[in-house]
């Protein structure tokens, strides 16, 4: 699986402003809004689900990453988004690192293999140090968008 | 200093995988022993003290892994990791909600 597999590239945000985990949860749902990949009606169930989630165990899976998700009815096909953070936010992860790079998923209730396809994504294309720094310090979404284009074009797609 | 080197096979049981919530609680696990950890499939070895490699590992139920410890306390790291499998890393408790 490919990043344009299920970024979507409008609501990819090079800045998010909050300093809380819910905070920059909700942002990142409010762009998947804004970009039409989530009905506005559906907005607050999903933020609630991924919170409820992360009640359950951090997503922060380390290098300053973390990957918030949930599973809900309201969508047919994985769809996700990216988003920094400048300043990190506390996720309370495994290696205590505070989290500067978001990976937010919304996966239809029956397709526990296309999620796990994308943590693999994720996950293998971010041990490149290099690329992570890279997304951290992109200017712009659209630079955000390039660089996962780029990492798209190398991996070889499982 | 004994630096054995002991494994183990294990089943992916959970039926969503070796996703997040279980990495997380395998490199927990991992963390709390002196010895090296990895796990390995057909092609990869990876570090079980990262979340991060433990999901490149992209498990689905029903995979077959090896768990490799190496280190002062491999027997005991073996034991406690190989049984967080056999017990499911207690999925059924708490629905399939990931």
């Amino acid at each position: 699986m490919k990043f344009s597999d299920f970024v979507s590239a409008d609501a990819i945000r090079s800045r998010v402003t909050s300093h809380t985990k819910e905070g920059v949860i909700r942002e990142m749902a409010q762009a998947l809004v804004d970009a039409g990949s989530i009905a506005a009606n559906d907005l607050e169930s999903i933020v609630k689900a991924i919170m409820k989630r992360e009640d359950l165990g951090s997503t922060g899976i380390g290098r300053g990453v973390a990957v918030p998700h949930t599973k809900h009815p309201s969508v047919s096909r994985l769809v996700g988004t990216v988003a920094v953070s400048h300043d990190g936010v506390d996720f309370e992860s495994l290696d205590g690192e505070p989290v500067q790079l978001f990976f937010l998923l919304v996966s239809p209730p029956d397709r526990p293999g296309d999620h796990l396809r994308a943590l693999e994504n994720i996950s293998r294309q971010l041990r490149d140090d290099t690329f992570c720094q890279q997304l951290k310090s992109a200017k712009g979404a659209g630079e955000i968008q390039h660089l996962l284009e780029e990492a798209d074009s190398h991996g070889v797609a499982s | 200093m004994s630096e054995e080197v002991v494994s183990r096979e294990v089943v992916v049981g959970m039926p969503h995988g070796l996703h997040a919530r279980p990495a997380d609680q395998l490199a927990r696990e991992a963390r709390k022993w002196r010895s090296r950890i990895e796990l390995l499939n057909d092609s990869q070895r990876v570090d079980g003290k990262s979340i991060l490699e433990l999901l490149t590992l992209a498990a689905e139920a029903g995979t077959r892994l090896v768990v490799e410890a190496s280190g002062p306390d491999a027997r005991e790291a073996i034991e406690a990791i190989g049984s967080l499998f056999d017990r499911n890393f207690n999925e059924q408790e708490q629905d399939a909600s990931r």
